[in-house]
């Protein structure tokens, strides 16, 4: 796109420290109206230090920030606000028991006779979702009765209303599910179309192609390279990234020697999420699930772990029959379930790194013996985290080392079967890497993998055969490296023939 | 295999709006709750032989709610914003001593003296307030931590009843119009403004903000020390006036008043009794005057039934519960959904 309109914002050499240590060093970037600019880099590369430059909550230590024609200097969110310049976060900021209007105009409520206006605030929310063409949300739902993309929506109107004609998006998409995610493409464009400058951060490839029109990549603080997205390629840009090619972006699949016997065995298993689920995962392989979000993938993992347990049909873990009743019971059978949610049923935030991995044994490993923990510096240098010591709070640390954190508390028991869902979601490209063969790993040492992700070519990549689903059944089964086109076709319903 | 590909746009789906029901929320319960008690209760009574709603049982009741009612709407502000005030006992004595000692028998000292009680109320709300957002101390124990303080000051300087409030504030305590005493219009009256407050104004708004997740109200520009200073102030002034009103009904004040009657716990459990979280961020005085008139039945009923007081307590203590678990599971079934 050849634009000869002058940027709306540019940063020019931003500058900024934090105790001495230099986060950013100097970094250009400009925001064109309606343009996306996507802004890649691995953690720690300075990406949301400079999201936070441009929202006003950092003053940079050199450079320029220049709005319009206008050198700005901000030193408060409230002042980047009132340049038009809005932020949405990573996670949602919303009240779930107001109102969407309420939401939306909160801090910023109109008044009218000392009170409330509260038929202007619902009209003027109505207007921006009329504008953004999203009239299916009632600006006087509660929070709590919307769909998680529905939120989102409501986020960007929340930034809209301060009238902003610059969006910086942090990681929009980390919270959606798949089918949500083309909804978020959606909208984007109709923002684009109202001349918004849109930044966009995020680590998933594919939407950063699919979206944005000017890619910037950062790496440890500094503006690495700028272009326009179709001059780029994907193996460029995590060049680019991490500095490094990448070699093979997936590690070697299994081969009929690595396959033990069959660890875990399902036969027509139901429950009220999916039914007549028959599956085996031998010792040393790993299947993937894939599906679209609601079609019951994650319903098996969690009925597996006894969260929501089959209620007809035959499990067996290394051929004996159980009845798992519970997350307790299936930790005892040597069960492992690595959770979607990180933050919410991975970890306690506020808990060290220490007490996380030692979490599960402690909790359901009988005898002192069996409890001790000894192993426990050998065990998170096996997974490779990187803290300040084993008595650093979890919360502190970045989405990949978190997520080896969960690893490591599976590993201190050594499982036998390891479901993991969305292993790698939020975690940055190297992250991904060491958990991508932290799982190869484990299955040649005879664990049984059970798979999720809603990330096809990470789905493909590692898996060594595929199960589809499809509402709540399984639609089918793939081999090693089948193609996108075959994992949807089966997922949507129409790779049946019927 | 290409990870860049054309995308098909998909067409939008997202749902039609549900036309959101407001359903049976906890309010409406707690309403049905009162009414299937108020039922069952004269069924119980009229069994022994009495009648539990006549004159004598309604003023009984409504007698009885009015110093709760107060209470309990004070500490609804508080408790939606997220804090909780276990102040409201002895500041309750200690507004009754001021409002008494500063009348002293003259009438010309009424209008004072109920002023003065309220400030110091208002000025006992804001220390409560700076110690939660100033010193960071977290509610329970700044509040509790204030209430220690006042206890000290109670005990040490008072023994028993002290001052008297001229005749003509007696009528605040004892007048009537009809079978309601003018007190409960009073708190009536007390409770729409609290509920136009909170329900109409910017920082009632803020209130629900506070409570629901301070962080997103701070970064959406809500003041929120400001806004949780404001609610103690404001829960404090209601437990002061509800010590004006016990000083108007004894003819004195008295340092005990308060925390002889708990109103500290039982204004707590009539705010949750009313379906707010204690958490914050949900809840209502349309609720919690729910919630005190359940309470005080239960006491007008239990004096008509003569039974005994272990038994009543126990009674008290199982309804809490199980209204706090009914909202619980209520919010889970929801969210599951």
């Amino acid at each position: 796109m050849t634009t000869t309109l002058p940027p709306v914002v540019r940063l020019e050499g931003i500058h900024k420290g934090f105790l001495g240590n230099p986060v950013l060093r100097g970094v250009d970037l400009d925001l064109h109206a309606g343009e996306v600019h996507a802004l890649m880099g691995e953690n720690g590369a300075g990406k949301s230090t400079l999201l936070k430059v441009l929202a006003g909550v950092h003053k940079p230590d050199s450079g320029t920030i220049t709005v319009g024609a206008r050198a700005m200097s901000f030193s408060a969110p409230h002042e980047a606000q009132a340049a038009g310049i809005a932020i949405i976060h990573q996670e949602f900021t919303l009240l779930e028991h107001r109102t969407v209007a309420e939401n939306v105009y909160l801090g910023r409520e109109p008044v009218r006779r000392g009170q409330v206006d509260r038929r202007k605030m619902v009209a003027d929310t109505r207007d921006l979702l009329d504008w953004l063409g999203e009239d299916g949300i009632d600006p006087n739902a509660p929070v709590t009765r919307l769909s998680v993309a529905q939120r989102q929506v409501v986020e960007i109107v929340k930034a809209l209303s301060t009238d902003a004609t610059v969006l910086a998006m942090d990681e929009p998409t980390a919270a959606l599910a798949d089918h949500e995610v083309e909804l978020l493409y959606d909208l984007v464009a109709r923002l684009r179309e109202r001349k918004i400058a849109i930044l966009y951060v995020s680590h998933r490839m594919r939407e950063v192609f699919d979206l944005s029109q000017r890619i910037t990549v950062l790496k440890d603080g500094a503006f690495v390279h700028c272009a326009p997205t179709e001059e780029l390629t994907s193996d460029q840009l995590v060049r680019y990234m991490v500095g490094r090619p990448l070699d093979g972006l997936y590690p070697d699949r299994a081969t009929e020697s690595d396959l033990g016997a069959v660890r875990l065995s399902l036969r027509n298993a139901e429950n009220s999420r999916v039914r007549d689920v028959s599956l085996d995962v031998r010792a040393g392989e790993i299947v993937g699930i894939a599906g679209l979000q609601g079609s019951g993938r994650s319903a098996i993992a969690r009925a597996v772990w006894g969260v929501q347990p089959f209620t007809s049909g035959v499990m067996e873990i290394d051929g004996v029959p159980q009845r798992i009743r519970g997350p307790r019971a299936a930790v005892r059978k040597g069960i492992a379930f690595v959770t979607e949610d990180r933050k919410g049923e991975g970890l306690a935030l506020h808990q060290s790194v220490r007490d996380n991995a030692l979490l599960v044994r402690r909790a359901a490993l009988r005898g002192a013996k069996a409890r001790r923990h000894t192993d426990l510096a050998e065990l998170l240098k096996s997974v490779t985290v990187v803290s300040r010591g084993q008595h650093q709070e979890v919360r502190y640390l970045s989405g990949g080392n978190q997520q080896k954190v969960v690893l490591a508390k599976w590993l201190a028991v050594a499982p036998k079967v390891l479901i993991v869902d969305e292993p790698t979601r939020g975690i940055d490209v190297g992250a991904k890497q060491t958990v991508h063969q932290l799982l190869r790993e484990l299955a040649k040492n005879g664990v049984a993998i059970l798979m999720i992700s809603s990330e096809l070519p990470e789905l493909i990549g590692m898996s060594d055969r595929i199960l589809v689903m499809h509402e709540g059944a399984v639609a089918g089964e793939l081999p090693a490296g089948a193609s996108e086109e075959a994992v949807m076709g089966l997922a949507t319903g129409h790779g049946v023939s019927e | 295999m290409s990870i860049v590909e054309a995308k098909v746009p998909v067409k939008r789906n997202i749902p039609a709006p549900r036309a959101w029901k407001t359903g049976i929320t906890p309010t409406v319960t707690v309403y049905l709750a009162l009414f299937a008690l108020l039922v069952v209760g004269s069924i119980l009574v009229s069994m022994k032989g009495g009648v539990l709603l006549d004159q004598g049982g309604i003023l009984n009741i409504l007698t009885r709610s009015t110093v709760l009612g107060l209470v309990a709407v004070g500490q609804t502000m508080v408790i939606v914003t997220g804090s909780l005030d276990l102040s409201v006992a002895y500041l309750i004595g200690l507004c009754s001593l001021v409002a008494a000692e500063t009348m002293d028998g003259q009438e010309s000292m009424m209008a004072p003296a109920v002023l003065l009680a309220l400030g110091v109320a208002a000025v006992v709300g804001l220390v409560n307030g700076l110690v939660i957002t100033v010193l960071k101390a977290n509610a329970f124990i700044a509040t509790l931590g204030v209430a220690l303080i006042l206890r000290g000051y109670l005990e040490d300087n008072y023994t028993g009843p002290a001052g008297s409030v001229p005749r003509a504030f007696q009528h605040l305590g004892f007048d009537r119009m009809g079978p309601v005493p003018v007190a409960s219009l009073l708190m009536v009256g007390i409770a729409a403004a609290a509920w136009w407050f909170m329900r109409r104004t910017r920082t009632g708004y803020h209130m629900y903000a506070v409570g629901g997740e301070i962080d997103f109200a701070r970064l959406s520009g809500v003041r929120t020390g400001r806004t949780i200073v404001i609610a103690h102030i404001l829960c404090a002034v209601a437990a002061g006036l509800a010590g004006v009103f016990l000083a108007s009904r004894l003819g004195s004040g008295a340092p005990y008043v308060g925390t002889d009657a708990g109103y500290d716990l039982e204004s707590i459990a009539a705010v949750v009794l009313g379906g707010a979280a204690l958490a914050g961020g949900r809840g209502g005085v349309v609720g919690t005057i729910g919630g005190v008139l359940i309470l005080a039945t239960l006491d007008t009923l239990f004096d008509d039934l003569a039974v005994d007081p272990f038994f009543k307590d126990v009674v008290r203590g199982i309804v809490l519960i199980l209204a706090v678990a009914l909202y619980a599971r209520r919010q889970l079934s929801r969210r599951s959904a």
